[in-house]
């Protein structure tokens, strides 16, 4: 059964036939492909080319998309599970496919002219070139208003300077979809949206630092120093631009929940067959209730970070508002899963501390899943503010 | 004064070099020479035999300031002066003191302790290393795990099996093992998230001879000295807590005056300053349950609850501060351009080893409920 109806939210909690098969699917390219590599691409910063070839023929990159444009025309939820599964064995490959799913492509898709959308979502949603996103700037972080990056009009083009950080796919893509002020006077309702293409003069994409996690997920910082953009790139009209970046953040945020998810699912799967396998003073260390009890807290945050998820997306598919739902599951699940990670190490002893067994390496990807994409602090923002302002969401 | 010293050597010998040898995964030999020079390694070594003969509130006051600069260092350093230079200055004979403390002290060797096997971590005395009388001695056999300072230390201390027929926890014994003894041998490398300068590795014991000259205590009965010594390995390792604790505070100060968003420094905000708060009043509880902890044992009064208590909440205030200060210097934090991601990475260890947790709760509970 659909779960969802012209709009209407069911109240089936069971996986449509369609979205079973897609976990299924995802989770069996995820230990046979993923899982053997995750520690190599973490060790090196690589990122798993050879995993995205696989993903292309899948058809994961355009599985949320219509089959117009060459996607699945899968539900949401169908990509959410995507995620979940994927991050359950290999959060930095996940990280990768969401960023290019609901920021790389879904903004062009649900925001770009007719010339922009046969321009990039082809080779986007087949996944031949990867998308890319640029909102964050370094003095621009959870203030994400505060864009000092500039587009000047002059004539039949815009003049691009600035800066942007911390940009995910930025080495693997062709489109970089990011924000400009326009006229600073108007503060966020001076801020556009427009497409950049990889090889556009002035455009320079500069490698990214080091992580502490997500090391296996590529990403750069770019530099625009008088890049010369013609007026058809911008997505949406002049001064739209916050508010097209806000309705692609809140999709942003449910894969976000996704890749929480599934990263304290991945944890407690290794840490419930750790525990029942190993053995100190003469039992499981599962037989201890300071262990099982753990478990048990990692199991209940897990299935409460899911529906949260689950839901948000529900919504989404279902075209009620989702945006206060999304914060909510980003915020939870993201929380829930360094929780569960850091309980993850401490089941596994010294073992947890080991590079050699992926729970430390879950527990540093974990981080990732609080700051990026809104940092918790930005959740609570926008929860508290829907709230006070009595704003009845999708609920 | 220590504290001033130790300080003024952390930000000039090790505050600088630590990113590197965190990436590089490089022993600090040079920091090790300069804190040997500086007469940190003799700490708690008595004057008669070449030391400072300082207690173990200076140790948590020298380690502190050790590790809010180089935790990699400071467990280098922690193993040395309270695993092995106190212990030794404890339970050693007078001729074991004459012979190995001042090399000690000097930093002409390094100390290691083998406690933990595969099969015997929190269940330490579980260990099955076995040690077997042979003529004027013992023939030491096992593998010893997660080793700190093995492939640089020039003495061990080694706890196996004497008596396995006894009941679980009395018949182990301590030995003394020199580098140099025929059958050692240095096992696999951990590779690890945090304290990537340390050495850690496993210690392989191949028929290893020892004299008895070189037995601590009684034979049967070095378990005990285990749990006394781990008493102070915990004020060490609530000092390494306390030290990456502050340096998580320090850096999160600084970042919350100078980034700005929204048009004001990030610490104005109550979401920041009130962060700010909870990491500061914790470190304060912190360093007072390790102080006490370490005051209690120079006293010579029982500690083994204070030393758990004093450990189990460092080292969690500790982590809570290092996810706190990630989360303070948002997507910069989590690159290594900011020293929090290595505080990130360093702080989780010290909820797990020298008694994870779990095993000090184990003890807590156990004395409030006998």
């Amino acid at each position: 059964m659909a779960s969802t109806l012209n709009g209407t939210l069911a109240s089936n909690f069971d996986l449509t036939e369609e979205q079973a098969m897609i976990r299924e699917m995802v989770r069996r390219f995820s230990l046979e492909t993923l899982a053997p590599a995750a520690r190599a691409c973490d060790e090196h910063h690589r990122f798993n080319t050879e995993a995205w070839a696989q993903m292309r023929e899948m058809g994961l990159p355009g599985l949320p998309f219509p089959e117009q444009w060459g996607g699945a025309g899968m539900d949401s939820l169908s990509y959410i599970i995507a995620v979940e599964e994927m991050a359950r064995v290999d959060a930095s490959t996940a990280l990768s496919y969401a960023a290019h799913v609901s920021l790389g492509t879904w903004p062009i898709y649900a925001f770009g002219s007719e010339a922009l959308k046969q321009r990039y979502l082809p080779g986007l949603v087949s996944g031949e070139f990867m998308g890319a996103y640029g909102l964050t700037e370094p003095n621009a972080g959870s203030d994400s208003a505060g864009t000092q990056t500039t587009a000047v009009l002059q004539g039949d083009h815009y003049l691009i300077n600035g800066a942007k950080c911390f940009i995910t796919n930025g080495t693997y893509a062709k489109s970089f979809v990011i924000t400009a002020q326009c006229d600073r006077a108007k503060g966020a309702k001076g801020i556009t949206a427009m497409v950049i293409d990889r090889d556009q003069p002035g455009f320079q994409i500069v490698p990214g630092e080091e992580k502490l996690g997500m090391r296996g997920s590529d990403w750069v910082n770019l530099v625009f120093q008088d890049c010369k953009l013609p007026k058809d790139a911008l997505l949406g009209a002049e001064g739209e631009g916050f508010a097209t970046f806000m309705k692609t953040l809140d999709g942003g945020r449910i894969s976000i929940g996704a890749l929480s998810l599934g990263i304290a699912q991945g944890a407690l799967d290794y840490a419930l067959k750790y525990a029942t396998e190993r053995q100190q003073f003469g039992k499981p260390l599962a037989g201890h209730q300071a262990v099982s009890f753990k478990l048990a807290d990692m199991e209940t945050e897990t299935h409460a970070a899911r529906h949260l998820v689950y839901h948000a997306a529900r919504l989404k598919d279902a075209g009620r508002p989702f945006g206060h739902e999304a914060a909510i599951a980003k915020y939870y699940a993201s929380e829930a899963c360094m929780r569960a990670t850091y309980e993850a190490i401490q089941i596994l002893g010294g073992n947890g501390f080991s590079r050699e067994y992926p729970v430390e390496r879950m527990y540093r990807d974990a981080k990732l899943c609080t700051i990026g994409e809104g940092t918790s602090e930005v959740q609570k923002i926008i929860i508290s503010r829907d709230l006070l302002r009595g704003v009845q969401q999708g609920s | 004064m220590i504290r001033a010293s130790a300080r003024e050597f952390a930000d000039r010998t090790l505050r600088p070099h630590a990113a590197r040898l965190d990436a590089e995964e490089r022993f600090p030999e040079e920091a090790l020479r300069e804190a040997a020079a500086a007469g940190f390694l003799g700490l708690t070594v008595p004057e008669a035999y070449g030391g400072a003969g300082l207690g173990n509130l200076h140790c948590a006051i020298l380690l502190e300031e050790i590790n809010a600069a180089d935790a990699s260092v400071g467990v280098t350093l922690s193993v040395h002066i309270s695993l092995m230079c106190s212990m030794l200055a404890k339970h050693g004979s007078e001729e074991q003191k004459r012979r190995w403390l001042p090399r000690l002290a000097s930093g002409e060797l390094l100390g290691a302790y083998c406690l933990t096997e595969p099969q015997a971590g929190s269940d330490a005395a579980a260990l099955r290393a076995a040690a077997k009388r042979v003529d004027g001695g013992w023939r030491l056999t096992g593998t010893k795990s997660w080793i700190t300072s093995a492939t640089h230390a020039g003495l061990f201390v080694v706890y196996a099996l004497s008596d396995a027929a006894a009941k679980k926890g009395y018949g182990i014994t301590t030995f003394l093992v020199p580098a140099d003894a025929k059958g050692l041998k240095v096992g696999k490398k951990e590779e690890k998230m945090g304290i990537r300068a340390s050495s850690t590795t496993e210690l392989i014991l191949e028929d290893v001879f020892v004299p008895d000259t070189d037995v601590i205590g009684k034979v049967n009965e070095g378990f005990k000295i285990a749990l006394d010594t781990l008493d102070g390995g915990r004020i060490g390792i609530g000092s390494q807590a306390l030290g990456i604790h502050r340096a998580c505070l320090d850096a999160s100060v600084k970042y919350a005056k100078e980034r700005r968003q929204f048009g004001k420094p990030i610490g104005e905000f109550q979401a920041i300053a009130w962060k700010l708060a909870d990491m500061a009043t914790e470190l304060d509880a912190a360093r007072l349950l390790v102080h006490r902890a370490a005051w209690l044992r120079d006293q010579g009064l029982p500690c083994t609850k204070e030393c758990s208590m004093a450990k189990v909440f460092s080292s969690r205030a500790c982590n809570r501060a290092a996810q706190e200060a990630v989360q303070i210097h948002g997507g910069a934090g989590y690159t290594k351009e900011f020293a929090v991601e290595r505080h990130y990475r360093d702080a989780r260890i010290t909820e797990i080893y020298e008694g994870a947790t779990d095993i000090q709760r184990l003890v807590i509970s156990r004395s409030l409920l006998k």
